[in-house]
C-alpha cells in the first residue's frame, strides 16, 4: 500500500500535549477568565411542554438594581435558523428563533437576564410575569404522527433549506427512505427470518464542564464570543444569522473544552451574544447541571425494527431497517441521525435486497442533538440483536455469523451511495478491514468458546452470559465536511501548525501534530498548535462525525508536505545547488542533508528565507475533503453476570476490538475506546432521562442519572487491531465514536445467554430484567 | 465578613458574604481555577479540594465554614515546570483527556496516598470513586495513581 514506512512520531503514544498544562491547574477553559465589568447571565425556561405566551411583563426583573438587561420574544429579533451546528446549508430544518412566543418543551427558552451577580440574575428571572395558554402535548414518540395530534411547529415560516421532506404539520421533522432490490420479494423466498424491534431511550452527554460562554465587545466594536464549542466556525455564522448581525463582526475562540460528545455541536450562544450587544459589556452564562441535562440536548430516542430474510447458510436475501426518531421540541440532526441509523449499519452485511425507511418526529420533549454515535447507537441495538436471533435460529455461532457475512476489503455497498446525510451519498469500496480479525481476537480475550452457551451458576441466584456484536461507524461525511490547516516555519526550526479542527478533550491537537512532525521530521515539540479561533485559524467544519484524524489529518499532512517542500527549495538554494536538485535532498531531525554530506538547519533555513535572501514566510494552508467516508469497524464481547432475584444486571468483563486504521497515538486511540464503551455501557443500563405526565424531567441531576464511576468498572479489555487505510493520512481512520455503540445490543445478547430472556428496550434497568423474567416463567 | 484562609501555604484574607461558597471564593478571590464546577450539588468532584487533607467538595461548603483552615488544590501541589508525580504519571498514562475533572481527581489520589502509600486498584477505585469523567472510562486514571504510588515510595526508599 502506498504511503507506507517506518514511522518515527506517528503511532507511538506521545503524551498529550495539553495535559500537563491541564493537570497542573492553569487557567485553560472558557470559565477561567474575568473580565472587567462582566455580567452575570441566567434564563426563564418554560415550566409547560407546550404553551403560548400570552403576557409577558418583565417591568419588575428591569426594575430590579443590578439588572442591566432582560430579553423577551418582544425584544430580539426572530431569526429563523437552527441549533444544529452542520455545515451550510444545513439538513436540519429551520424551526428555532432565539426566543419564541410559544415554548415547546420543559426547558424551553423563555428570557434572558443578564446581571451584576448571578443571584441578583436568578432573582429577576422569578420576576418575570409570564401569562401561558397551555396547549395540549405530545409527549409520547407513538402519538406524534397521529392525526389530529397538537401541532408542534405551527409557525408559517419554518422551513427545510434543502430538498428533503419536511411536514411540520404532521410533526414530521425529518424522513428518509431508500430502496435496493425487491426486499419483499427476497423476504418471501427467504428461508429464515427474523424480526426485532428495539426501543431506546432519553440520554445526556453529560460533559462535565457544562456550556458555558463568555461574550464581549472588543475595542472595534467587534462581537468575541469565547465558548464551549465543538463548532466554533458554526458558531459564528449561526450566531450571526440568529442576532441579524454579519459574520465580519464576530469572532468566535475556542479555548480548553471540558468534554463535549456531540452535545457541543450546537449553537445556543445567539442570547449570550444578544445580552453583550444590548449591553455593551462582557456578559458570561453557565449552564447548571440540571440546566444542562434538560435544556442544552440529548441523545434521539428511537424504536428500530429489524427485519432480516437469510439463506440457510447465513447469507442476507433482504434486510429491512425501519426507524422512528423522537427528535423532541426541535428538528436539530434530525434527518441526519435518522439517516445514520441506516448509513452506519447497513453496509456492515453486503445484500442484494436493502429497504430503509426513517422518519424523525417532533414531540414536546427535550431537543435530540448530536451525540457520539449519531444513529447508530439507535440502529446497531436492533440490527445486532437481530443478528444474535437469527445466529440461534441457524444453528450458528454469533461470531461465526458475522465472520461470514460481514463486509471485507474490496467490496462496496449500495447502500454508501444511496444514503448520504441529507442527500445521496458517495460510492466506496471499502480499503480496510480487520473486522474478522477483531472478531477473532475479541472472542479470544473474552473466553468466548468456554462461557458461550453454557449454563454458568455463580450460584442459585447470579447467573453469567456472554454477548457480542460487530460494529462500523464513519469517517467524517464525504464530500460535505471540509477541514483545514495553516502552517508557518519559524526562526528556531519551530512550526505553528493553526487549525480550524477542534481539540474538545480528545487529543486531537496531538494527533494533528504527530502527523505534522512525521511529516516535517521534527521532534513533536517543534509543532506549536493553535486551535479554533476563527479570525486566526483556518476553516474546518469542527469536531463532529468521527472526521478530525482521518480529514483536517490529511489537511495537516497536505499543508506539512507542502511547507517541507518550501524547506528544500531554500536548502537547494543555500547549498548551492540547482531548484531542480531539491528532489535529491533528503529531511532528517529538524535539517535537510545533501548527498555529499553537507546539511542546513530548519532553524538556518528559517533565518536565511526571514533576513537573508528571496526573503519570505515559509508556509502555508491546506485544504482537504474526502471522497471516501471509511469505515473503522469493531467487534465488541460482553460478559454479564445477572441477579435472578433482583434483575441486576452487572458486566463483569467487556472486550472492545477495534480496526481503526492505523493508530496515530495508540494510548489516545485506546482512551477514546475506553471512554466511549464506559459512556456505552452506562447507557445500556443505568442512564435515562425521566419524564412525568407533564413532560418535566425527574432526574436532572447526577444523583438520579447514574453515569458509571469507578466502582461500577467492568475489567475492560481494548484490543486495537492495526490495519491501514490508503485515503487517510498514514493510514489513519476514525476511532472516536463507534466503541459507544456496542454495549446496548452486545449486553442485551450476554442477557440473553445468561438468563434466556431477551431485552429490547433500554436501558436494561433491573426492574425491566425482572419484568422479563417474569413473562418467560424464568424466576 | 473577614475569612482567613490558608491557600497551598500561603494565609491570606478575604472579604466574603455569610453564604459565599468556598468554591466561588477560591476561583473568583483566590484565583484557584483549578477548582471546576461541574454540579454545584456534590455529585461530580471537580470541584474538590483537600481541606486539612481531607478531600471535600468545595461547592457543598460554605467559605465560613472552613475559616482558619489549610486549604490544597492542584496549584498548591506542582507547576508544569515542577509537576507533582500524580501529575506526571497522569499525563503520561494517557489519563488526561478534556482535563476538567482531574485537578479533582489528583487531589484525592493524594489523599490517599498520604494514609495508604501502597494502594490496590480497589483502593484507587474507591478513592476516585466521587470524581465522574465522561472521557476516559478511568482505566487509564487508575493505572496511573497506581503508578504515581509505586514512584512516590520508590523516591521516598530513594531518598533513605
Amino acid at each position: 500500500m502506498s504511503g507506507r514506512r517506518e514511522f518515527k512520531v506517528v503511532g507511538r503514544s506521545e503524551p498529550k500535549i495539553d495535559a500537563l498544562g491541564m493537570a497542573a491547574g492553569r487557567a485553560a477553559y472558557t470559565d477561567d477568565i474575568e473580565l472587567p465589568g462582566m455580567l452575570h447571565a441566567k434564563f426563564l425556561w418554560s415550566p409547560h411542554a407546550h404553551a403560548r405566551i400570552v403576557r409577558i411583563d418583565a417591568s419588575k426583573a428591569r426594575a430590579l438594581p443590578g439588572v442591566a438587561c432582560v430579553l423577551t420574544h418582544e425584544d430580539v429579533p426572530r431569526n429563523i435558523h437552527t441549533t444544529a451546528g452542520q455545515g451550510y446549508p444545513e439538513p436540519s430544518p429551520y424551526d428555532t428563533r432565539m426566543l419564541d412566543a410559544k415554548v415547546r418543551y420543559v426547558g424551553d427558552r423563555v428570557a434572558a437576564v443578564a446581571a451584576e451577580t448571578r443571584a441578583i440574575a436568578e432573582q429577576a428571572v422569578r420576576l418575570i410575569e409570564v401569562e401561558y395558554e397551555v396547549l395540549p402535548a405530545v409527549l409520547d414518540l407513538g402519538e406524534a404522527m397521529r392525526p389530529g395530534a397538537p401541532v408542534i411547529h405551527d409557525e408559517p415560516d419554518c422551513k427545510a433549506v434543502i430538498p428533503v421532506p419536511y411536514e411540520p404539520q404532521r410533526n414530521l421533522a425529518g424522513h428518509v427512505d431508500m430502496q435496493i432490490g425487491d426486499p419483499e420479494r427476497a423476504f418471501a423466498a427467504a428461508p429464515v427470518q427474523v424480526e426485532v424491534t428495539c426501543e431506546t431511550h432519553y440520554g445526556q452527554h453529560t460533559p462535565i464542564e457544562p456550556h458555558v460562554t463568555i461574550c464581549w465587545l472588543d475595542a472595534d466594536n467587534r462581537l468575541v464570543i469565547r465558548t464551549s464549542t465543538q463548532v466554533p466556525f458554526h458558531v459564528r455564522r449561526i450566531v450571526a444569522q440568529s442576532c441579524g448581525i454579519p459574520v465580519r463582526r464576530i469572532r468566535v475562540i475556542k479555548p480548553r473544552i471540558g468534554g463535549g460528545f456531540g452535545a457541543k455541536q450546537e449553537v445556543l450562544e445567539d442570547l449570550v451574544a444578544m445580552l453583550a450587544l444590548r449591553t455593551g459589556r462582557p456578559v458570561k452564562h453557565e449552564y447548571t447541571r440540571p440546566e444542562e441535562f434538560v435544556s442544552s440536548r440529548t441523545r434521539h430516542p428511537a424504536r428500530g425494527r429489524v427485519r432480516l430474510g437469510l439463506a440457510q447458510d447465513g447469507s442476507p436475501q433482504a434486510i429491512d431497517l425501519e426507524v422512528l426518531v423522537n427528535t423532541g421540541a426541535y428538528g436539530s440532526h434530525a434527518l441526519t441521525v435518522a439517516c445514520n441509523c441506516g448509513s452506519k449499519t447497513l453496509p456492515l452485511y453486503p445484500c442484494p435486497n436493502v429497504g430503509f425507511r426513517a422518519d424523525s418526529v417532533y414531540t414536546n420533549l427535550p431537543v435530540g442533538g448530536a451525540y457520539r454515535g449519531y444513529g447508530a447507537t439507535q440502529a446497531a441495538f436492533p440490527m445486532e440483536v437481530a443478528m444474535d436471533v437469527a445466529a440461534e435460529k441457524l444453528g450458528m455461532d454469533p461470531v461465526e455469523l458475522r465472520r461470514k457475512i460481514h463486509i471485507r476489503e474490496g467490496q462496496g455497498s449500495a447502500v454508501f451511495r444511496a444514503l448520504g446525510e441529507g442527500k445521496s451519498g458517495v460510492e466506496q469500496k471499502i480499503g480496510s478491514c480487520k473486522l474478522d480479525e477483531c472478531l477473532t481476537r475479541g472472542a479470544e480475550a473474552i473466553g468466548w468458546k468456554e462461557k458461550r452457551g453454557r449454563d454458568r451458576h455463580i450460584d442459585k441466584r447470579l447467573k453469567r452470559g456472554v454477548g457480542m456484536c460487530a460494529l462500523m461507524q464513519g469517517s467524517s461525511i464525504p464530500e460535505i465536511d471540509m477541514g483545514a490547516a495553516s502552517l508557518k516555519l519559524n526562526d528556531d526550526g519551530s512550526f505553528n501548525l493553526l487549525v480550524g479542527a477542534t481539540d474538545l478533550g480528545t487529543g486531537s491537537d496531538t494527533v494533528l501534530a504527530q502527523i505534522a512532525a512525521e511529516t516535517l521530521d521534527v521532534p513533536l515539540d517543534h509543532v506549536i498548535v493553535y486551535s479554533s479561533d476563527t479570525d486566526l485559524t483556518p476553516f474546518d467544519v469542527g469536531a463532529y462525525a468521527s472526521s478530525t484524524t482521518y480529514l483536517s489529518g490529511e489537511a495537516v499532512r497536505k499543508a506539512a508536505a507542502i511547507v517541507r517542500e518550501q524547506i528544500l527549495a531554500v536548502a537547494a538554494g543555500m547549498l548551492g545547488l540547482p531548484p531542480g536538485d531539491a528532489a535529491k535532498l533528503r529531511t532528517a531531525d529538524r535539517a535537510v542533508h545533501a548527498p555529499d554530506g553537507r546539511s542546513v538547519t530548519y532553524a538556518q533555513v528559517a533565518l536565511h528565507a526571514l533576513y537573508d535572501a528571496d526573503q519570505h514566510q515559509i508556509g502555508t494552508i491546506a485544504s482537504h475533503i474526502t471522497h471516501a467516508s471509511p469505515p473503522p469497524f469493531a467487534a465488541h464481547f460482553a460478559e454479564v453476570e445477572v441477579d435472578t432475584e433482583t434483575g441486576f444486571c452487572r458486566v463483569v468483563k467487556y472486550v472492545a476490538a477495534v480496526d481503526c486504521g492505523t493508530a496515530i497515538n495508540p494510548k489516545l486511540a485506546e482512551g477514546q475506546t475506553e471512554g466511549a464503551v464506559v459512556n456505552g455501557i452506562g447507557y445500556a443500563l443505568t442512564e435515562e432521562l425521566l419524564f412525568d405526565q407533564h413532560g418535566r424531567c425527574r432526574n436532572p441531576n447526577f444523583g438520579h442519572y447514574k453515569i458509571l464511576s469507578t466502582r461500577d468498572l467492568p475489567e475492560l479489555v481494548t484490543i486495537l487491531v492495526p490495519s491501514y487505510e490508503p485515503t487517510g493520512p498514514y493510514g489513519a481512520k476514525s476511532v472516536s465514536e463507534i466503541s459507544i455503540n456496542g454495549p446496548l445490543p452486545a449486553i442485551s445478547n450476554a442477557i440473553y445467554d445468561a438468563v434466556g430472556v431477551r431485552l429490547f428496550r433500554s436501558p436494561f434497568t433491573p426492574e425491566r430484567i425482572l419484568r422479563a423474567l417474569k413473562e418467560s416463567g424464568r424466576t | 465578613m473577614r475569612l482567613e484562609l490558608t491557600i497551598n501555604g500561603v494565609p491570606r484574607v478575604f472579604e466574603v458574604a455569610p453564604e459565599a461558597l468556598l468554591i466561588d471564593v477560591l476561583r473568583e478571590q483566590a484565583g484557584c481555577r483549578s477548582v471546576k464546577r461541574g454540579c454545584e450539588a456534590g455529585d461530580c468532584g471537580a470541584c474538590t479540594v483537600l481541606v486539612d487533607g481531607r478531600p471535600l467538595a468545595s461547592c457543598l461548603l460554605l467559605a465560613g465554614q472552613v475559616a482558619g483552615r489549610s486549604i490544597t488544590t492542584v496549584e498548591g501541589l506542582g507547576t508544569p515546570e515542577r509537576p507533582h508525580p500524580l501529575m506526571t504519571a497522569l499525563v503520561e498514562a494517557g489519563a488526561v483527556q478534556c482535563g476538567f475533572c482531574i485537578p479533582g481527581v489528583i487531589l484525592s489520589a493524594k489523599a490517599l496516598l498520604d494514609e495508604n502509600p501502597n494502594p490496590t486498584a480497589a483502593d484507587v477505585r474507591q478513592a476516585l470513586d466521587g470524581h465522574l469523567c465522561r472521557c476516559t472510562g478511568y482505566v487509564k486514571q487508575i493505572e496511573a495513581v497506581l503508578n504515581a504510588a509505586a514512584r512516590l515510595r520508590a523516591g521516598k526508599e530513594g531518598a533513605r
